[in-house]
């Protein structure tokens, strides 16, 4: 036989149940723990949904950071925030920092006058300092974008929901929910703990680990679904088993090119979308974890009813009898 | 076997083969883009070349395929700013123009309306008091008269104006319906003004869009600044001639009723007294060109509409020898002496302008001025360099990721991960080829949906070729076991890929810029790999195994 790498052997038996007490309460545990840091610590949110000012600086000299905030020390702007950005991409001359100035009070945007008085102030600091990229958002349509932001999770949670129960049966659906709740709960919770600037692009990023940790889900329900009818009288239990068991070798293998992918983006993508590529990538670990152990577990503890009773129309043996 | 029939195999290769001449035009971008830009410039000038045109021409044949794919502003550098339109400004206007017709029909009637005076009113509103209580009744029907039906096709039957009596005062607003009509064309005016203004210097492909009720979305790219842009649309340049009363270096001189005290734009210090109502002013115009005067300085030539010749002949016949001032957004650009009567409507702007300058005057007094005042809610600016940054990121990214799941793909699934390896290139191309033909746009969180895309597209092939393994153990010939992993992997591959572009769309719906050209590519990129996973790698094998007809295989 021919060489092939295996991520998981050709049979596996492994109990997931096991320790389902345990991996249930590590998940309501790192959930709490998530909305706790979110309460705490609060998140570092971007201008996008704050309002302010971001400059991005570019020079051939170190930044200094302290010579920055020096320099802007007299412009009276209120909240200034410098941090240095490094990135393995860049030159050995290259250097790279963010200023980040709050919302002025009672300006829609921020002038370009006090945009001008920034930049001229830290051209005192380094003359060969360059300005790559300057944003300013509102505080007007930064409460819209936050607003959008949230309808826009709820509303592909929302619609997830709807497809799942169409397609499988109503506790599937709140099991599959569930375990995306749970991911975009913790993924949240990760950007409170480091404080990673939160902006639009980490929403798209939660909606993509939406996409991703329902497909996974959606691997393992289609194939208990065809279990159930292959093995009837065998507890959902173990029928669940199976089909994880069964799925495991797709689940690591397509978990592995994403990630494989992912990191490659991580690493090479540059500074820019970093924050993005990191919560997807985040998310995708932790989306494959919840669809073996929470949506699955929570299917268990609902409880499906297996009576023969006429399926709805996705039903189970749509695809399967074909060779009967 | 049952294999697929050939007219769908055909089908299935065109498909790939047109993905693949869709999406070659990029690989050669920058040569193409200027080919593009100067056909479109050549046509705009009526089919004729110049040298440099046809050299960019030159670059890539016409008869190839030159769709490409639009790169946001974020990859290509550029200035993005939302504004809102303060369509209550025109209110005011509004009001303000109807005072002098409410005023003259209540006099009409002054014998038993008294009095009429103007009270100071919130803008929008316009109050107005009489004297004779008695009369208020005649005074509200003439000031009714004055109202007209509203035109839109949701205010049918409406008046323009409401008007209604509080004691002495008849307060006059205008009609919901109005309102409504009024800021839709507020909005579509502004829109005309700043698209205008914005073609006026030529960029590539700017984006003008209205958004929401009252909102205009300004995305230009390869501009230098989002001040920049700013300048450019927000700048309401308002040219006026006036008579020129006198001139002074006391900037707290008093400029006596009905004058105005307005400083020099080239002399600092100096002070001009003007007369406060214009000879002719800038809505007048006709056109607008930068030019050079007779001593090589940047000028700017201007014509006159009919009406506004005649004044202006008139007022320099009669005043040869007198200085006017021509006056732009409150400032004397220069205040000449009249050396005779110009007749004709045209006549020349000087003043100490650089080229730039006069180029953008130009622009300004021939695009006319907004109606209402334009704030700007969210302005970015991306310089060109981070841009080509991004890209190049994006690329090694993309290479390396492909390069990575090629190889993984190989080490587990042998031959068969070389056909998924085929259809990924294939649906790389596709979901290029789709991009640029339908104009879609390539933004930096698009790369790495693109990235993504490469990561999850093996996941439906894996789907099959794990189900192809199952069916393998169940001791089925080669043929069948193909068939039946394909056919038993459908549901899940199709519900799986429904799901996430359930996201994909609501990201499109709700996301904007960068967040939206995400969105696309995920779509994109969850179609085309369902396409290339479902047909492409199935045509592939099932091709290999007509060919070799192998006793066992191994997946």
């Amino acid at each position: 036989m021919a060489f092939r790498l295996r991520l998981a052997p050709e049979h596996t038996n492994i109990n997931f149940f096991a320790y389902q007490r345990l991996t249930l309460a590590i998940s309501a545990l790192m959930m709490a723990a998530s909305v706790a840091l979110w309460a705490v610590m609060g998140l570092n949110f971007g201008i996008d949904f704050q309002g302010g000012t971001t400059i991005r600086t570019e020079s051939n000299q170190p930044v200094d950071v302290a010579a920055y905030r020096t320099a802007m020390a007299g412009l009276e702007l209120g909240d200034v925030a410098i941090t240095e950005v490094f990135d393995p991409s860049f030159d050995d001359d290259q250097f790279v920092a963010q200023v980040r100035i709050a919302a002025q009070d009672g300006s829609e945007a921020v002038t370009p006058e006090t945009i001008q008085i920034v930049e001229e102030a830290l051209k005192t600091v380094d003359p060969s300092i360059t300005f790559p990229s300057v944003e300013s958002v509102g505080p007007k349509v930064s409460g819209e974008l936050i607003l959008s932001a949230i309808l826009a999770v709820l509303g592909a949670s929302g619609a997830i929901l709807v497809y799942i129960w169409l397609r499988f049966e109503w506790q599937y659906a709140v099991g599959a929910v569930a375990a995306l709740v749970h991911d975009i709960i913790i993924t949240i919770g990760v950007f409170a703990l480091f404080q990673i600037k939160f902006d639009l692009a980490i929403v798209a990023a939660l909606l993509t680990i939406l996409g991703y940790s329902i497909n996974d889900t959606v691997v393992i329900f289609d194939r208990l679904r065809e279990n159930m009818i292959k093995f009837k009288t065998m507890p959902l239990r173990d029928v669940m088993n199976l089909s994880a068991n069964e799925t495991l070798s797709r689940t690591l293998m397509t978990t592995g090119t994403t990630l494989i992918a992912l990191i490659a983006m991580l690493i090479f993508g540059g500074d820019v979308i970093r924050g993005f590529v990191f919560a997807i990538t985040f998310g995708i670990v932790i989306g494959t974890y919840s669809s073996v152990y929470v949506a699955k577990n929570l299917v268990l503890l609902i409880g499906l009813d297996r009576s023969d009773k006429p399926k709805k129309n996705g039903t189970p043996d749509e695809y399967a009898n074909i060779d009967a | 076997m049952n294999a697929m029939p050939l007219w769908k195999r055909v089908i299935i290769l065109a498909i790939c083969a047109w993905g693949i001449v869709a999406a070659a035009p990029n690989l050669n971008y920058a040569n193409i883009e200027r080919h593009n830009d100067a056909r479109a410039a050549v046509e705009a000038a009526g089919g004729t070349a110049t040298p440099d045109q046809q050299a960019d021409l030159d670059l890539w044949p016409n008869f190839l395929p030159s769709s490409l794919v639009n790169l946001g502003l974020d990859l290509r550098g550029g200035a993005h700013l939302l504004a809102e339109v303060q369509v209550a400004d025109v209110y005011k206007a509004r009001m303000d123009a109807l005072w002098p017709d409410v005023r003259d029909a209540l006099r009409d009637q002054r014998d038993a309306v008294g009095n009429v005076r103007r009270l100071p009113s919130p803008d929008g509103t316009l109050r107005v008091a009489i004297s004779e209580p008695g009369g208020m009744a005649a005074a509200l029907e003439a000031v009714r008269a004055l109202a007209t039906p509203v035109v839109s096709l949701t205010g049918v039957g409406q008046n323009d104006i409401d008007v209604s009596a509080e004691g002495l005062e008849i307060v006059i607003q205008l009609s919901q319906a109005e309102r409504t009509a009024t800021d839709d064309r507020t909005i579509q005016q502004s829109l005309e003004i700043v698209r205008r203004r914005v073609d006026e210097v030529g960029t590539r492909e700017p984006t003008i869009q209205r958004q929401g009720a009252d909102r205009i979305l300004i995305q230009v790219p390869g501009i230098g600044s989002a001040a920049e842009l700013k300048a450019l649309i927000g700048t309401t340049a308002k040219l006026t001639f006036n008579p020129v009363v006198g001139r002074t270096t006391d900037a707290g001189a008093s400029p006596g009723a009905r004058n105005l005290l307005l400083p020099s734009m080239d002399e600092p210090g100096t002070f001009f007294i003007v007369e406060e109502s214009p000879v002719v002013t800038g809505e007048e115009l006709v056109d607008a060109q930068p030019a050079f005067d007779q001593n090589n300085r940047p000028a700017v030539n201007f014509r006159f509409n009919p009406q506004g010749a005649r004044k202006f002949g008139d007022y320099t016949a009669a005043n040869i020898g007198a200085p006017f001032a021509i006056v732009l957004d409150d400032e004397v650009i220069s205040a000449p002496t009249i050396q005779s009567h110009i007749a004709g409507g045209s006549g020349i702007i000087t003043g100490s302008f650089t080229v730039e300058e006069s180029t953008e005057l130009a622009v300004l007094l021939r695009a006319g001025a907004l109606p209402a005042e334009l704030t700007f809610l969210e302005e970015r600016t991306i310089g060109p360099e981070l841009g080509q940054d991004s890209i190049d990121a994006g690329q090694t990214a993309a290479l390396i990721a492909m390069g990575a799941v090629v190889f993984f793909m190989i080490a587990s699934y042998g031959l068969f991960g070389a056909f998924a390896t085929v259809a990924l290139g294939i649906n790389v191309a596709l979901l290029f080829g789709a991009l640029s033909t339908i104009g879609g746009t390539l933004t930096l969180p698009g790369i790495a949906g693109i990235v993504l895309t490469i990561g999850m597209a093996v996941d439906a092939n894996v789907l099959v070729f794990e189900r192809i393994r199952e069916e393998l153990r169940n001791a089925k010939n080669p043929a069948r076991a193909v068939q039946l992993g394909y056919e038993k992997a459908l549901s899940a591959i199709i519900d799986a890929n429904i799901t996430t572009f359930i996201t994909a769309t609501v990201l499109f719906a709700v996301g904007s810029g960068p967040v939206r050209g995400f969105a696309i590519t995920l779509g994109i990129g969850i179609i085309t790999s369902v396409f290339t996973a479902l047909f492409v790698t199935r045509v592939l094998v099932e091709m290999w195994i007509g060919w070799r007809r192998p006793k066992t295989i191994i997946v």
